[in-house]
């Protein structure tokens, strides 16, 4: 895997979105990539987790995409990789190189309203709007995804992943994921 | 394309951000099945798993991770003696947090500003940063202001680690970095949270006066040997082993 650390905003590859209109091929290569399901939250597509930064026809039969990791040591990213090689091979690309950026940092705020849906319906409180840098204050209530109450108090700063707090609702007494702001 | 890195990284700079965080992650990967409650063993080991992420793309800056991680003999590890410091009582381990996540806050704050091979990691790593040293203050807090036993063995451990936080603002090169103003950060930081927690800020001489070097020289501690051969020995001795 490449991974790129030393890229700037403000310097964006020839082929960055906005210089050129993606190709028709492109938006159904790019749909593809995105419609593949996170592999730790498969509630999630990679696009609606907002992970997923270009998909580029370098050249005739050669695709490049450009993925984002939530988190720097996540493990997930390899099997991301991975699973969209997978899918973009079937659909007939022969050389398809997937490279992890890491410019600009990921954040939570890049997960898609349809995600946060997702997330709340499958048991997890989605992120608070706003994750400029570090953890949001804590008076910015969580809601319960079980129960809607707002009541809910921090159990753990670190759950199941690397992304998730443990939290405990006082109406229902259900402990729940919290996806923390990043 | 645009991942290509601005300027060549400089190696000694890569190496000792590179290196801190790989064995202050092997260290907390120690705590696995012996921490005191569930929550906290699933903390520390995402802390870990944070930390190993920053190494391995640090050291993938520089050369080939797993030949950088397990191939090097002591002398050529180039992390601070703070983070090769044994796991100790939970106090210990929370002390060398304090220490270091504030350090690691700080310092990647002043590189994400900046415009170097670093910049990309640190601008990315920062805010997970804030989530460690989060974690360790909460930490202190409970244990300073806790039982007359717990503020006892917190206020020993922020001592007896005290000798190893000098260390952390000599100047490195290749990293542009004002480490008078690091270290005036890191001090009202660490200061703040240690008065709120009923503590004081040791006061007792520091490696930064030492003249032999330190772990940025590639001088260790006895408590490192030991751990490296127990991280390496594997690849060691099954070279090319993978599951």
């Amino acid at each position: 895997m490449v991974t790129g650390t030393g890229s700037r905003p403000a310097s964006p590859a020839p082929a960055a979105p906005g210089d050129t209109h993606p190709t028709a091929l492109e938006t159904e290569l790019r749909a593809l990539a995105g419609a593949v399901p996170d592999p730790e939250l498969p509630v999630l597509t990679l696009e609606e987790l907002g992970v997923l930064r270009t998909v580029v026809m370098s050249g005739p039969g050669t695709v490049r995409v450009e993925l984002t990791p939530t988190y720097t040591g996540c493990p997930a990213i390899e099997t991301m990789s991975e699973d969209i090689e997978r899918v973009l091979r079937e659909r007939g690309i022969p050389d398809v190189s997937v490279v992890t950026v890491l410019s600009p940092a990921w954040s939570t705020d890049d997960i898609s309203a349809e995600g946060r849906r997702k997330l709340a319906e499958f048991g997890i409180a989605p992120p608070r709007p706003g994750a400029a840098d570090g953890p949001v204050p804590l008076s910015l209530s969580i809601r319960c995804p079980h129960c809607g109450s707002t009541d809910t108090e921090l159990l753990s700063r670190f759950s199941s992943t690397a992304c998730k707090a443990l939290r405990r609702c006082a109406a229902c007494r259900e402990p729940f994921d919290h996806f923390k702001e990043l | 394309m645009n991942d290509a890195p601005v300027t060549a990284p400089p190696r000694a700079a890569a190496l000792a951000l590179g290196d801190d965080a790989l064995v202050l992650s092997h260290r907390l990967g120690e705590w696995a099945g012996h921490a005191p409650v569930l929550e906290e063993e699933v903390a520390l080991a995402n802390i870990a798993l944070d930390l190993l992420g920053q190494a391995r793309i640090l050291l993938s800056l520089v050369g080939d991770e797993d030949e950088l991680a397990y191939l090097r003999e002591e002398r050529a590890f180039r992390n601070l003696q703070l983070v090769e410091q044994p796991n100790g009582d939970f106090a210990q381990t929370i002390a060398r947090q304090l220490y270091f996540s504030t350090y690691q806050l700080f310092l990647y704050r002043q590189l994400a500003a900046g415009d170097s091979a670093f910049t990309g990691l640190a601008a990315k790593a920062v805010k997970e940063v804030a989530y460690h040293q989060d974690h360790a203050a909460h930490w202190t807090l409970r244990l300073g202001d806790g039982t007359a036993e717990s503020h006892e063995r917190m206020a020993r451990a922020c001592g007896a680690l005290w000798r190893y936080t000098g260390e952390m603002f000599e100047p490195v090169e290749g990293l542009e970095v004002d480490w008078r103003a690091l270290e005036d950060s890191w001090r009202e930081s660490v200061a703040g949270v240690l008065e709120r927690a009923t503590l004081t800020l040791p006061d007792g001489p520091r490696s930064g006066a030492w003249r032999a070097g330190a772990g940025r020289q590639g001088l260790h501690t006895e408590p490192f040997g030991p751990m490296l051969a127990e991280m390496q020995h594997l690849h060691r001795s099954h070279p090319g082993a993978s599951w």
